[in-house]
């Protein structure tokens, strides 16, 4: 495993920011870190980075134990801290070599591993911009090509895409992806459709301990009681109602409020257990001289997802239940 | 090594790449070049004899308050900066020891000073080309005065680690410098055996043999131990993240 941590606790005084948390990452993958604010998710990756240690528990980059092997440890480690801060008052190029130099690469590799950085991180035409004068966006790949100065094997990202246009969130999602693959890579965010385009799992914290680890589609078959369908068809409404109905398999329909005289009315289609019953319906469709117009099924977005979750966690607290510990699989399981 | 020397490098560009470096120089220079003309005069108008009493020990005295206006300016931004900007983060992420980071910052108020030492021995060279004197006296001053800044620069750093306000930071380190100058100051608070110890302890009472042209053992061990009991602190200021976390 290139990633471990083991129970991690973190207590500020009487808070606790971070109660028991455990996983594991394999070299490669792209994980997800999600949860609203005050979640826990910096705590966790300072934890890990070393920033500060753990109240308890243990966490361990690349074999090596963060508390007990530090400096190895952080040399196998790229990061990028929540604030993405940087000194202003360098030039892009000066600022990276000054990395280089604390990273500890040998004196004749400092130019091309900063050219390499700059290059992955489309920076060379700033190089010799002031850090300061740059925006937004370019820090921000100041900052993840800094993480990457002299190739560490662990990638972890605090935000890097937040208080980003579109386009640079684009770019920068662009970036992480080119670097999975060959890289660990843990990235925190708030954003949802972000761990969809470009993790592999996702781990999903709230209030200091995590509430599922998976893959985001995965997640949704744990969630999701049932499978569900969207058919638009063009046809009278009741009858596709009745049609529909009686295709085996089918549990439930439910037609969308259309605007009166509309061609086509989009209905949603629940199946049994998990059935996949498309074929039958667009069957049956046809067979009753319907126009079918699309059918697709329901995908849950990870909105619905961590609502899901997050509203079962607060449940779970009013009724002062200790939440099942530590692992969240079972979580997901268990309903 | 290698760390450490990176860090002196990026701080002393730092100063070096802003104007409060210039001012904070030209302020020093202009104090000191003031203090050394009027002692030179006063040494002339009073008729006085002997260099090393007369004269150098009045500019040592004066040379010390402009060390002590100007070094916790220097300071004060070393640690705290960092933490106002969050690079310090960072730096706790990256190989390198929490000792190492103190002194690649130490290293760099450190060669500021000299920096600033070397340009206030100017009015010395041309007091000397007029009229040549015994340097024994002066070079003991100096050395009095590069410890005297030793153990400003080791209190500063102490002082910008624990906040991220510099303003803050220079305040703190002007309340400890003046506390351990003016604590042999009251000599009716204790009696004579109570003074006695406190006169071990007081910053300037250490100093006066330099400016009188005494390099004393004792002086330059008490130097050496104030800088590293405040590097000392500075190092477990440092680590205090573990339970203050990231501020
Ligand atoms: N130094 C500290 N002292 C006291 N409490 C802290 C400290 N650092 C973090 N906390 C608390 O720990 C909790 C988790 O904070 P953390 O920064 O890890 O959340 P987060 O998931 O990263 O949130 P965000 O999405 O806003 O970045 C918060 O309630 C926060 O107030
Ligand atoms: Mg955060």
């Amino acid at each position: 495993m290139e990633i471990t941590a083991e129970h991690l606790r973190k207590t500020f005084g009487s808070t606790v920011a971070v109660h028991d948390v455990s996983f594991e990452i394999a070299r490669g993958e792209v994980v997800g870190f999600l949860g609203p604010n005050g979640a826990g998710k910096s705590t966790t990756l300072r934890m890990l980075t070393g920033v500060f240690p753990p109240s308890s528990g243990r966490a361990v980059i690349a074999g090596r134990d963060v508390a007990r092997e530090p400096l190895a440890a952080r040399r196998a480690l790229g990061y990028l801290p929540e604030r993405a801060a940087s000194y202003g008052e360098m030039p892009v190029e000066k600022y990276l070599r000054f990395i280089a130099d604390m990273k500890g690469i040998p004196a004749r590799d400092v130019t091309a591993a900063v050219r390499e950085a700059m290059g992955a991180t489309a920076l060379e035409h700033v190089s010799h911009r002031l850090i300061g004068n740059l925006s937004k966006g370019y820090r921000q790949r100041v900052g993840i090509a800094q993480a990457l100065i002299g190739s560490p094997p662990v990638l972890i990202l605090d935000e890097p895409t937040s208080g980003l246009d579109p386009e640079q969130v684009t770019d920068i999602r662009g970036l992480v992806q080119g670097l999975g693959s060959e890289r660990t890579v843990i990235l925190s965010t708030h954003v949802l459709p972000e761990v969809e385009a470009i993790c592999s799992r996702v781990i999903i914290m709230n209030r200091g301990r995590i509430l599922a680890v998976d893959s985001p589609s995965s997640l949704e078959e744990h969630l999701r009681p049932h499978r569900e369908i969207a058919v638009e068809v063009a046809g009278a409404r009741d009858d596709v109602l009745r049609v529909l109905h009686a295709i085996d398999g089918v549990s439930g329909v439910a037609a969308d409020a259309a605007l009166p005289g509309a061609p086509t009315i989009t209905y949603v289609v629940r199946c049994v257990h998990h059935r996949d019953v498309r074929r039958e319906v667009a069957a049956a469709v046809a067979a009753a001289g319907f126009g079918l117009v699309e059918l697709k099924p329901v995908v849950m977005t990870l909105e619905e997802i961590f609502l899901a979750l997050t509203s079962r966690d607060r449940l779970g607290d009013e009724k002062a239940v200790t939440p099942p510990s530590p692992q969240v699989e079972r979580v997901v399981a268990s309903h | 090594m290698r760390a450490i020397s990176a860090i002196a490098r990026r701080e002393l560009a730092a100063y070096f790449g802003s104007p409060t470096a210039y001012v904070l120089i030209g302020v020093f220079l202009v104090l000191s070049g003031y203090f050394f003309y009027s002692d030179v005069a006063l040494f002339v108008t009073f008729g006085a004899q002997v260099l090393s009493t007369g004269l150098w020990r009045f500019v040592f005295v004066d040379y010390r308050l402009v060390t002590l206006l100007v070094l916790p300016l220097v300071t004060m931004r070393l640690f705290a900066e960092e933490r106002k900007l969050g690079t310090i983060e960072l730096l706790w992420t990256l190989p390198v020891k929490d000792h190492q980071l103190i002194l690649g910052k130490f290293l760099a108020a450190w060669i500021f000073f000299a920096v600033i030492v070397l340009l206030a021995m100017i009015p010395f060279a041309v007091f000397w080309v007029f009229f040549p004197f015994d340097l024994g006296p002066p070079i003991a001053g100096f050395t009095g005065l590069v410890l005297l800044g030793t153990a400003f620069i080791a209190c500063g750093i102490a002082a910008s680690t624990l906040t991220e306000n510099q303003v803050v930071a220079a305040m703190l380190t002007y309340g400890v410098l003046v506390f351990f100058w003016f604590m042999t100051w009251n000599e009716a608070v204790g009696d004579e055996s109570v003074i006695r110890y406190l006169l071990l302890l007081s910053l300037f009472d250490h100093y006066y043999n330099f400016a009188s042209g005494s390099i004393q053992t004792v002086d330059v061990a008490y130097f050496l131990v104030f800088a590293a009991f405040f590097l000392f602190i500075a190092l477990r200021s440092l680590q205090s993240r573990s339970w203050r976390g990231v501020v």
